[in-house]
């Protein structure tokens, strides 16, 4: 094994989350929801406040890293990274920015967050109130392109088209991660089974791939992951979840104006995905467990197919509520509930639920998982994934 | 339920509208459009066609980037049909449908646009279309959509 790679030189020793909440129904403020998730997870590493001093986080989050610190009178800020790109895509890429800074020495105890209160600012499924719009809006907007949805949909209807691929697919998606969140005390949709009528019978958000339960939900909540150095992890309460790989990025001209990607039926993880595989020299059969973020379950779909899980022409087949669900599926599936049911933490519970499946606490636990991969919001770019791996496969 | 409440636009009125990036980059575009004519840009040293606009030649990095005059014709490349509105102004609409359109003819730039006629209509991958302006001159400023009908009339 190379010396140049990030391999078993961090790990993530404290997980953290506010209370999640349907959109509009926390009592706190974003802010608040922030430092309760911090410090939750500065508590289950078993560690104080003045022992952190970075901060990662990704997709313009509103919670300055200067004013966390303040907050938490923390002595010695080292390190405040935020990582570029809208969307879910950096949610691997912040804990991988974060590890990179422990191993560079940079920090010793980095906080990765995302704090999301859909209710106080504006809800993404809602579009801006712009009247005149520029740049790329402007060759969208006013054609009633405007959400999330409508904007990937485009690219999830021909990447079906290629393939033969049925919506069933994108059922037992959706239906793993409710199934997985009925065991899950945190998640918003436990106490909502939902079956295959109720997913037929929902209406159309976007024909003809993303009915309601295909969307992720709107939310409010926090969460947090403590990172440390293997040598300090070692002396903490936890059982470390060590970072075995991490990439970032995205393919050419992913991010091309007007969606003109030049792969454009794609969820832009290609040279992720495969550099991923190359630097840690695992497969995607070695993976025990995967957190695949939920914007769509399009998105999803193609991001299995992009990192090995499955070839296109096996989606059919391999995509099954069975193949997906614990326990005894043969690819377990955001066993937190994800997006779509546990909380839209912007995907920072997916990364958390990652961890738990190493330390051996999911609520939906693969037994024995000893490798687990989460990958970050599909279809935007820059996006990223990474793998955890207990001490034994390092 | 087919089209805007008058017919005159294929989409409210109130939607939002398109206007020149401050900078200057696109301006060939919308005023092409106005002139009922589809401009985009082509590389001035290497040839290569690119779309959206951009300062440069993504293949030979050349500044050197011109407009071109193209047939407004292409092929069905992807769709959709948003059914949940998440704009005001489409509150009262009902779906409609969205294509990108691939051109050909200009190295498979692709466009966004809608399709018009019913909204329910079926929309078929590959299927030839045909570019219609659709001039919003009541507009505070004044701008033209380019939108898209199946080539057969079907």
């Amino acid at each position: 094994m190379s010396e140049n790679t990030i391999r078993g030189k961090v790990a993530a020793v404290g997980v953290g989350e506010s209370t999640y909440y349907k959109h509009s129904q926390s009592p706190d403020s974003e802010f608040v929801l922030a430092l309760k998730a911090i410090l939750a997870a500065i508590e289950d590493a078993g560690l104080k406040p003045h022992d952190i001093d970075g901060f990662a986080s990704y997709s313009n989050d509103r919670n300055d890293p200067s004013r966390l610190a303040a907050a938490l009178g923390l002595p010695d800020l080292r390190f405040a990274n935020m990582h570029w790109g809208g969307g879910g895509g950096g949610v691997a890429a912040a804990v991988a920015n974060g590890a990179a800074a422990i191993a560079a020495g940079y920090a010793e105890c980095v906080v990765v967050f995302r704090a999301l209160a859909q209710g106080q600012f504006r809800r993404f499924g809602e579009a801006l109130p712009d009247r005149v719009v520029t740049g790329d809006a402007a060759y969208m907007s006013p054609y009633g392109v405007l959400s999330p949805a409508q904007k990937y949909a485009m690219r999830a209807t021909r990447f079906m088209h290629e393939y033969g691929v049925r919506n069933d697919a994108l059922r037992a998606i959706a239906m793993a991660s409710y199934h997985h969140a009925q065991t899950n005390p945190r998640a918003i949709r436990r106490g909502h089974p939902l079956d295959a009528e109720t997913y037929d019978n929902s209406r159309w958000i976007v024909e003809p791939v993303n009915r309601l339960f295909d969307c992720c939900q709107e939310n409010d909540g926090a969460a947090a992951i403590v990172l440390v150095s293997a040598e300090r992890a070692k002396d903490l309460p936890q059982k470390p979840a060590y970072l075995v790989g991490a990439t970032q990025g995205s393919d050419h001209r992913c991010g091309a104006p007007v969606m003109n990607a030049t792969n454009f039926a794609s969820s832009s993880f290609t040279t992720v995905a495969k550099r991923l595989y190359e630097s840690t020299g695992l497969t995607a059969k070695d993976i025990d467990v995967v957190q695949s973020y939920e914007n769509f379950t399009t998105g999803v779909m193609m991001a299995l197919v992009e990192h090995g899980f499955c070839a296109p022409d096996e989606i059919n087949e391999a995509l099954t509520l069975e193949n997906l669900t614990m326990p005894g599926g043969n690819l377990p599936l955001n066993t937190s509930g994800g997006n779509l049911a546990e909380c839209y933490m912007h995907g920072l519970g997916l990364q958390v639920e990652a961890i738990r499946q190493i330390r051996g606490t999911s609520c939906n636990q693969v037994p024995g998982a000893k490798l687990a991969m989460n990958i970050a919001g599909p279809m935007v770019t820059p996006v990223s994934s990474l793998i955890m791996g207990s001490e034994e496969v390092l | 339920m087919s089209g805007s409440e008058n017919g005159k636009y294929y989409l409210p009125a109130d939607m939002p509208a398109p206007a020149i990036s401050a900078d200057g980059l696109d301006a060939p575009y919308w005023r092409g459009l106005a002139e009922e004519k589809v401009m985009v840009q082509r590389c001035g040293a290497c040839g290569n066609w690119q779309w959206g606009p951009e300062w440069l030649c993504h293949k030979c990095q050349s500044f050197d980037m011109k407009w071109e005059e193209v047939a407004p014709t292409g092929v069905i490349y992807s769709w959709e049909r948003p059914w949940h509105p998440v704009h005001p102004a489409l509150k009262a609409r009902g779906p409609y449908t969205v294509v990108m359109v691939e051109l050909p003819q200009a190295g498979g730039i692709r466009m966004i646009g809608n399709l018009l006629g019913p909204d329910d209509q079926p929309v078929r991958i590959g299927a030839e279309v045909t570019g219609v302006f659709e001039h919003h001159d009541d507009a505070e400023e004044p701008y033209t959509l380019l939108q898209w009908r199946y080539r057969d009339g079907a």
